[in-house]
């Protein structure tokens, strides 16, 4: 029985890994429209250069509150540079587009720092609470705080501020949204800004976990999309509860189910995206799309 | 001369190029050439799905990788002379392919995406838990194919002309597909699915149809690109080579068939030369391709062809390059209507 518990909270722990990702895939998806599949290759990115601030001496705090400023700078300009151009165009082009983001990110990240990898240093140190006899890390509960914390903020600034409703307007009719005045353009700019800083935030929440290097977010992706797949492709809670779900049934299976062991976790997150998409495609809490002929 | 005499013509000269191409190269060069070959077969397949019938697959490198472990085994353990294994190998790929094929009817645009990214992820990882068949990481090994004594060739050139013949028959069959009218139906369902289905098109059977074909093209591919290496390991199947095969669809250009042939030897050579260079610059290339022929080139390397040639001697109304291109700006009635259009245009 305890070591059913631990089982859970572990995953409960990685799900919220996967849910901080995937609350950055629905960010854009919500205000743009756009899967990108370049997000995590650009956490990985933003980790990096945490990684470099750090290693520059520059105070830990100080070099996270860098690197999520560059994060969101560095988000506007992808989205004013390379996706402007096609955005509102076919879904064909606009994926070959960010897979293209996806590849050029993951090979400058190469070019630049190598294809070896490195540790990076643990925000919440690496104690553990003993809840009888199942050993809480203390780090899953500062990731699943910071998670609720971004959710609640994300939440906060859709629903009670200006530029929150102008993103909900946007995402769903950008041309009467220009009609009110909305600088539709900004608004996007602003909307990539903020997934690329919640997707750093993932990155430096994950990198001490796992060991820091260019494909760090290569295995995440998947099951990030699976999380917000599951939760419904425009729900900040749901990519949350997503996440939690896919990371507790992943290590439930990979602990339990011999077939599937330690190898073959990866069709967890692939045979939950197929089935959803089979019996429920808005996810748990997704809005439905509507086509018109 | 008639446009169409023109592209014959072309076609011919390159024919001849490739068949005399093996005598003027070292053994390298003409490996090097025969995997190119192999993978314009796969390339050409991904490109009947993405290109005409508009369906996205990310994961093609598992049908590839599919194919080339058919083979393997076939010849290893069970003792099937290579090259019957080449329609073994398409026929198995053919049956994934309409297994994949048949959630994907439900699943569109992003979302398909999304299920084949995942099975090109999970594909090393299955090829390793699969060890029994595979040889898990350490691999499979085949004996090396010789040519045989009545060919006067040297081991090198007898594979370049098995795979050759095989490309030009697997092109030649694509070209009478999309020319007729499984070529119309596709591009009526790429581009307006509703308005395909009102006039009378089998939306299930064309797409599991094309999933079929296209999974097969790759799996001959794979099977044809791994027979001169002789050697097959879980790492030889990457995510990044599924992400080349979409880099070689859209420089060659969508919905073409020659492009296969120029998207192939971009994925093949450009590697080669970048690695000289830096481990990243092949990667740091295809994604800059990809992201400034959307812009600039929609239409791939045959669609600047057909602009350049298309002033002279073509009238613009049969520009395929135009069906092909990436551009397609929403659906709605006018969507219906170019899609009328270009159906009676071919």
């Amino acid at each position: 029985m305890e070591r059913f518990v631990q089982v859970i909270v572990d995953g409960w722990a990685t799900g919220s890994l996967y849910a901080a990702l995937a609350v950055a895939v629905v960010l854009i998806y919500r205000s743009t429209g756009i899967v990108n599949f370049a997000q995590g290759e650009l956490a990985m990115f933003s980790t990096f250069i945490a990684w470099g601030l750090i290693e520059a001496g520059v105070p830990l705090a100080l070099a996270l509150l860098g690197t999520l400023a560059l994060s969101f700078a560095g988000g506007m300009l992808i989205e004013r540079v390379i996706i402007r151009p096609v955005e509102g165009g076919e879904v064909l082009t606009l994926v070959i587009v960010t897979l293209g983001l996806y590849i050029l990110v993951n090979s400058l990240a190469g070019w630049i720092w190598g294809f070896g990898n490195r540790s990076f240093p643990g925000l919440f140190g690496d104690s553990q609470l003993d809840v009888a006899g199942v050993g809480i890390p203390v780090e899953s509960i500062g990731i699943v705080a910071v998670l609720i914390g971004v959710v609640g903020l994300l939440f906060a600034v859709f629903q009670r501020t200006k530029i929150g409703l102008a993103m909900r307007a946007v995402s769903l009719n950008p041309d009467s949204s220009r009609l009110v005045g909305i600088s539709v353009g900004r608004t996007l700019m602003i909307g990539w800004g903020i997934a690329a800083l919640v997707g750093a935030l993932a990155g430096v929440l994950l990198a001490p976990r796992l060991f820091l290097d260019v494909n760090l977010m290569g295995g995440v992706l998947i099951y990030s999309f699976a999380a917000a797949t599951l939760g419904g492709f425009d729900s900040p809670f749901g990519a949350v509860l997503g996440g939690w779900i896919i990371g507790i049934a992943e290590n439930l299976a990979g602990t339990y189910v011999d077939f599937i062991g330690n190898d073959l976790k990866i069709l967890v997150p692939l045979v939950a995206i197929v089935v959803v998409l089979l019996f429920r495609p808005t996810g748990l809490f997704g809005s439905p799309e509507v086509a018109r002929a | 001369m008639s446009s169409r005499r023109v592209r014959l013509l072309a076609w011919g000269v390159v024919l001849v190029l490739a068949v005399l191409l093996p005598f003027f190269f070292n053994a390298y060069r003409v490996g090097q050439f025969t995997q190119a070959m192999a993978l314009a077969i796969a390339v050409l397949g991904l490109n009947l799905l993405v290109g005409y019938s508009g369906q996205i697959s990310l994961g093609h490198g598992a049908f590839f990788a599919l194919g080339a472990y058919t083979s393997a085994i076939a010849i290893d353990d069970v003792g099937v002379p290579y090259l019957l294994t080449l329609p073994l190998a398409g026929l198995v790929c053919a049956l994934a392919g309409f297994l994949v094929g048949l959630p994907a009817l439900r699943l569109r645009g992003l979302y398909l995406a999304l299920v084949t990214l995942g099975l090109a992820i999970a594909t090393p990882q299955i090829i390793k838990r699969a060890d029994g068949l595979t040889g898990g990481t350490q691999g499979l090994t085949i004996d090396k194919i010789t040519a045989p004594a009545w060919s006067g060739l040297a081991d090198d050139q007898w594979l370049y002309f098995v795979t050759l013949v095989v490309t030009v028959a697997t092109f030649v069959l694509a070209a009478f597909l999309v020319r007729g009218r499984v070529g119309r139906a596709l591009v009526a369902i790429r581009d307006n699915e509703i308005a395909a289905r009102a006039m009378g098109v089998n939306l299930a059977r064309f797409k599991t149809g094309t999933f079929a074909v296209s999974a097969a093209y790759a799996g001959v591919g794979g099977a044809l690109f791994m027979l001169p290496i002789g050697f097959l390991a879980p790492e030889s199947f990457p995510l990044a080579l599924s992400f080349a095969f979409l880099a070689a669809i859209v420089v060659g250009g969508l919905a073409t068939i020659a492009g296969a042939l120029f998207g192939a030897l971009f994925i093949e050579f450009v590697p080669v030369y970048a690695a000289d260079v830096d481990e990243a610059l092949a990667g740091v290339i295809y994604g800059g391709v990809l992201i400034l022929f959307m812009y600039l080139l929609p239409g791939g390397v045959m669609g600047l062809i057909r602009k350049l040639s298309s002033t002279k001697t073509r009238p613009r109304g049969s520009d395929d390059a135009e069906a092909g291109a990436g551009h397609r700006v929403g659906g709605g009635a006018a969507g219906a209507d170019r899609a009328r259009e270009r159906v009676r245009a071919q």
